[in-house]
């Protein structure tokens, strides 16, 4: 009697696993033969979604983007970080970044600081603005992310995200006063984008339906935010390193 | 191919950081289709593209050369894919499900021509595909990704998902069954139709 093919060696078969193994008993043989055309029937119309298309530039983007964060050891991005519940210490702990800073640039100074020192003090100043910046950006882009990715055709409880939202406003607003000091436009300019973003996500429903999500998505793309955001991050990342 | 690869490892291990760029040029995209297909979206995917190349840089000296830097690259993408689609399965769980609506909108849909019954069947196919892959274990659905839509063989998704032959094997096995238990009685109902 002859012995027929078990469902794993159709599969394999299917998959050129096996070579030309198995053709002569599917030739031989109409029930695997009728399993296998079974078999093929339901995992031919398993069709690969089409990958977006990206442009002749990418591998240039990409490295562009990686080349600052190469030789820095520690992670600056964690992507638990996406807990909403763990943006708000985050945020205050932005908060007190930015008063110690202005804190210290403000605070009069009873004794003469050595040359040295003072040039030291900026710097330190600056590197704890930029990550703080950084940071600020990281998570703001995660919250844009999490809308971008939504599925359109689902109602999205936003309860969590519009008070992210909320906290994120409050920290944007605090970076971009303290960049107009500093003078940097560009910070400025992606900052008064991000906040406009935001303060619809701050002020929007907790559940958001399909057009909500629709505009939120067009505001994002249209502002090119999340591009922004990375090529800003990986900016700061930069200077941060330099 | 594997010669310049390694060259190019070798060249970064040693200081010159630039030279990591030819293998981001060199598998960036397939990275990245790789990551499209795991996570289903291109902005996660290109999140998996950096970070997969800044992990990998960090992590150079932990190569070996005995396998392919491709494969040791693509281990890691699938790894960080996996990271973040469990971390999306949290605010998944968050959002409202209206999947009872859906079918009833799908079977409303009346199918008075043989392009519109074509549209309807292709309509139910991508849909219970779809949630017969969110019922894949992690493991599964990423072997079954990587050897139907990538054309990987079983050694090569063994070394991504750092998994034995059989193992590897046994996944596939596992998702084909379910998604054809999910697939068959549409395909078989389509066919039957005069």
């Amino acid at each position: 009697m002859k012995q027929h093919l078990e469902e794993e060696d159709l599969i394999l078969h299917f998959y050129g696993e096996t070579g030309t193994a198995a053709e002569p008993h599917l030739s031989d043989c109409s029930i695997c033969r009728d399993r296998y055309q079974s078999l093929q029937r339901v995992l031919n119309c398993v069709d690969a979604p089409p990958v977006p298309h990206r442009d002749a530039g990418y591998e240039e983007a990409v490295w562009t983007r990686l080349a600052p964060k190469l030789g820095q050891r520690s992670r600056w991005f964690q992507p638990s970080w996406f807990n909403p519940r763990k943006l708000a210490p985050a945020a205050l702990a932005a908060v007190l970044l930015i008063g110690a800073f202005f804190a210290g640039k403000y605070s009069p100074r009873s004794e003469p600081v050595p040359a040295a020192t003072a040039q030291a003090v900026p710097g330190v100043r600056e590197r704890v603005l930029l990550v703080a910046v950084g940071d600020h950006l990281q998570r703001s882009k995660m919250l844009l992310i999490e809308i971008a990715n939504a599925d359109p055709n689902t109602p999205l409880l936003f309860a969590d995200g519009r008070e992210t939202a909320q906290d994120l406003v409050y920290a944007n607003r605090l970076f971009r006063q303290t960049a107009a000091n500093t003078g940097d436009t560009r910070v400025i300019s992606l900052l008064d984008d991000l906040e406009r973003v935001l303060l619809e996500m701050a002020h929007g429903p907790d559940k958001l339906d399909n057009r909500d999500l629709e505009n939120l998505r067009e505001r994002i793309k249209a502002e090119g935010l999340i591009f922004k955001i990375r090529v800003a991050g990986s900016r700061l990342a930069q200077e941060e390193t330099l | 191919m594997e010669a310049t690869d390694l060259s190019a490892v070798e060249r970064t291990r040693a200081g010159d950081t630039a030279a990591f760029r030819v293998l981001v040029e060199r598998y960036g995209r397939s990275v990245f289709r790789l990551a499209f297909r795991m996570t289903g979206n291109e902005f996660d995917a290109d999140d998996v593209v950096q970070e997969t190349f800044l992990r990998a840089f960090k992590q150079l000296d932990s190569y070996e050369s005995r396998s392919s830097f491709s494969t040791w690259l693509y281990r890691i993408a699938a790894n960080y894919s996996l990271d973040l689609i469990r971390s999306r399965k949290r605010h998944a769980s968050r959002r409202v499900t209206e999947s009872s609506d859906e079918e009833d909108i799908l079977d409303s849909v009346k199918a008075t021509d043989p392009g519109q019954d074509r549209i309807y069947y292709s309509a139910q196919v991508k849909e219970r595909l779809d949630a017969a892959l969110k019922l894949l274990s992690d493991q599964e659905r990423t072997a079954f990704l990587l050897r139907h839509f990538e054309g990987q063989s079983i050694e090569q998704i063994g070394a991504v998902l750092d998994l034995g032959v059989s193992a590897t094997k046994n996944s596939i096995f596992r998702a084909v069954r379910k998604i054809r238990e999910a697939l068959e009685p549409v395909v078989s109902s389509y066919e039957a139709a005069p």
